[in-house]
């Protein structure tokens, strides 16, 4: 089952064009990586995907609802979203983990998980509370419930929003660099918490710098450079055996 | 002396009605103002930023006269002196409390915006739950300082004629060739900002369990 489709996706700032023309899907319980030099428009996917950004055009399906496409008006091609309650009821289906994590410093590491349950998904407080110390068990944050962000490494930091963003049970869960900010001890931490998400079968995109990482843990990855894709496939072959120029030389910096 | 004390005090109360009054109107004004300011429909922004040029860049003395004359000359109205202290600095001290809470706002990084809608809160609960708690604390001192000067701003209500610890302390002076009056007020007024910067203190410390 497809949990994202992406077709014909075009981003445009001012004049700039960061994403030409992507297309690309995720199955359920697959797990992605998107690699590429920085500015290459991986982290803009992610954020059209997550409605951070409006696309220029083209079409974005989760789970099979759309959530843009485009459409025919005036004899023109327009893009055209979702109303707004489908646009909120799509956006939960899809969590995202920030590179600099952007926790809520004002609330507790308990309230930054349960706060978004209460308010958005309605449930009670009971409710928000038991599916966040089990979340923080699984992130081995048990400890540091009543702990405030800034009391934190920037590994628990980056565990708590991996927890902050389960907690909504999203279909899938974008991470945009989530390992750009930490050395490579907390690397390894975080790392081995996505792993262990690859384990329960969470579908999942990893835009990452961690070339090893993507090798090991993505089924498929994405190279892109420039807005596009410039070679996908198999994660071993990719990344082991390039095939294209680019991609080569990319790489050959990583190894 | 027992008299002239009792008259300051009454005179004090003033002064503090005055200052309490005006916190209470200018606190939330202020915050639509700077909501104004920040608007990205020109309509709303260019009247707000006149309103802000105007109000900052004239002197609270003459807006006080203006506030309670002008209703007078323009359509032979006349009202309260007491109120007209209020509105006028009510809408002074807004558009003050305006710029702090805007460069408040602006300084909540965007990641929070992001990482609220991503989460899906909506726009106002966004604001009134994650963005507004962290812009208090970022305020509190450029927020104490206005306070403590609204404090001794409220001396400028005699110009219209209200009868607040200033005025008074300046008829018993002339009254009795003496500056102690003057000298006592000056005590008096050292002693409510003395409060309002424990209080503030205070505040920031309570706010310190997280940066």
């Amino acid at each position: 089952m497809e949990v994202i489709a992406v077709e014909n996706l075009q981003k445009t700032f001012g004049t700039l064009e960061v994403i030409k023309d992507i297309s690309f899907s995720v199955n359920k319980g697959e797990v992605l990586g998107i690699i590429g030099p920085s500015g290459s428009g991986k982290s803009t996917i992610l954020r059209c995907i997550t409605q951070l950004e409006r696309v220029t055009s083209g079409t974005i399906r989760i789970c099979g609802d759309v959530l843009v496409t485009d459409i025919e008006h005036k004899g023109k091609p327009q893009s055209q979203y979702a109303d707004k309650e489908s646009q909120r009821q799509i956006g939960l289906k899809a969590g995202l983990v920030f590179q600099n994590f952007n926790l809520f410093p004002h609330f507790t590491v308990l309230r930054n998980i349960t706060e978004a349950q209460v308010r958005v998904l309605n449930r009670t407080q009971k409710e928000a509370e038991e599916k966040a110390l089990v979340l923080l068990e699984k992130m081995a944050l048990s400890s540091r419930v009543q702990a405030y962000p800034c009391e934190l490494s920037g590994g628990q930091m980056q565990r708590v929003s991996i927890a902050r963003a389960l907690a909504l049970n999203p279909e899938v869960l974008f991470f945009d660099e989530p390992t750009s900010a930490l050395d490579p001890e907390l690397t390894g931490e975080i790392l081995k918490v996505i792993r262990a998400l690859a384990d329960e079968k969470m579908t999942m995109v990893v835009v990452t710098h961690e070339m090893a990482f993507a090798r090991d843990l993505c089924d498929r990855v994405i190279f892109m450079d420039n807005g596009i894709i410039v070679e996908q496939g198999n994660s071993q072959d990719i990344i082991n055996n390039p095939s294209h120029e680019r991609t080569k030389a990319f790489l050959s910096r990583f190894q | 002396m027992d008299k002239l004390l009792l008259q300051m005090l009454k005179g004090t109360v003033v002064s503090l009605e005055v200052f309490f009054l005006t916190l209470l109107f200018s606190l939330p004004l202020g915050l639509f103002i700077a909501l104004g300011r920040m608007s990205k429909n020109p309509f709303i922004k260019t009247p707000v930023q006149f309103l802000l040029l105007v109000v900052r860049g004239t002197p609270l003395i003459l807006q006080l006269i203006f506030v309670y004359f002008a209703p007078y000359y323009l359509f032979k109205v006349s009202y309260d002196r007491f109120t007209a202290v209020i509105i006028a600095f009510s809408i002074n001290y807004a558009c003050y409390f305006a710029e702090i809470y805007r460069g408040g706002i602006e300084s909540i990084p965007h990641g929070q915006y992001e990482a609220s809608k991503v989460l899906g809160f909506t726009k106002r609960q966004t604001f009134f739950r994650i963005i507004l708690p962290q812009v208090i604390k970022r305020i509190l001192p450029a927020s104490g300082n206005e306070v403590i000067t609204l404090v001794k701003d409220t001396a400028l209500a005699q110009v219209i004629g209200v009868a607040e610890l200033f005025r008074i302390a300046q008829t018993a002076s002339s009254k009795e060739f003496s500056t102690i009056p003057m000298f006592i007020a000056g005590i008096f007024y050292f002693v409510m900002n003395w409060v309002v910067s424990v209080v503030f203190i205070r505040l920031e410390k309570k706010l310190n369990y997280y940066k």
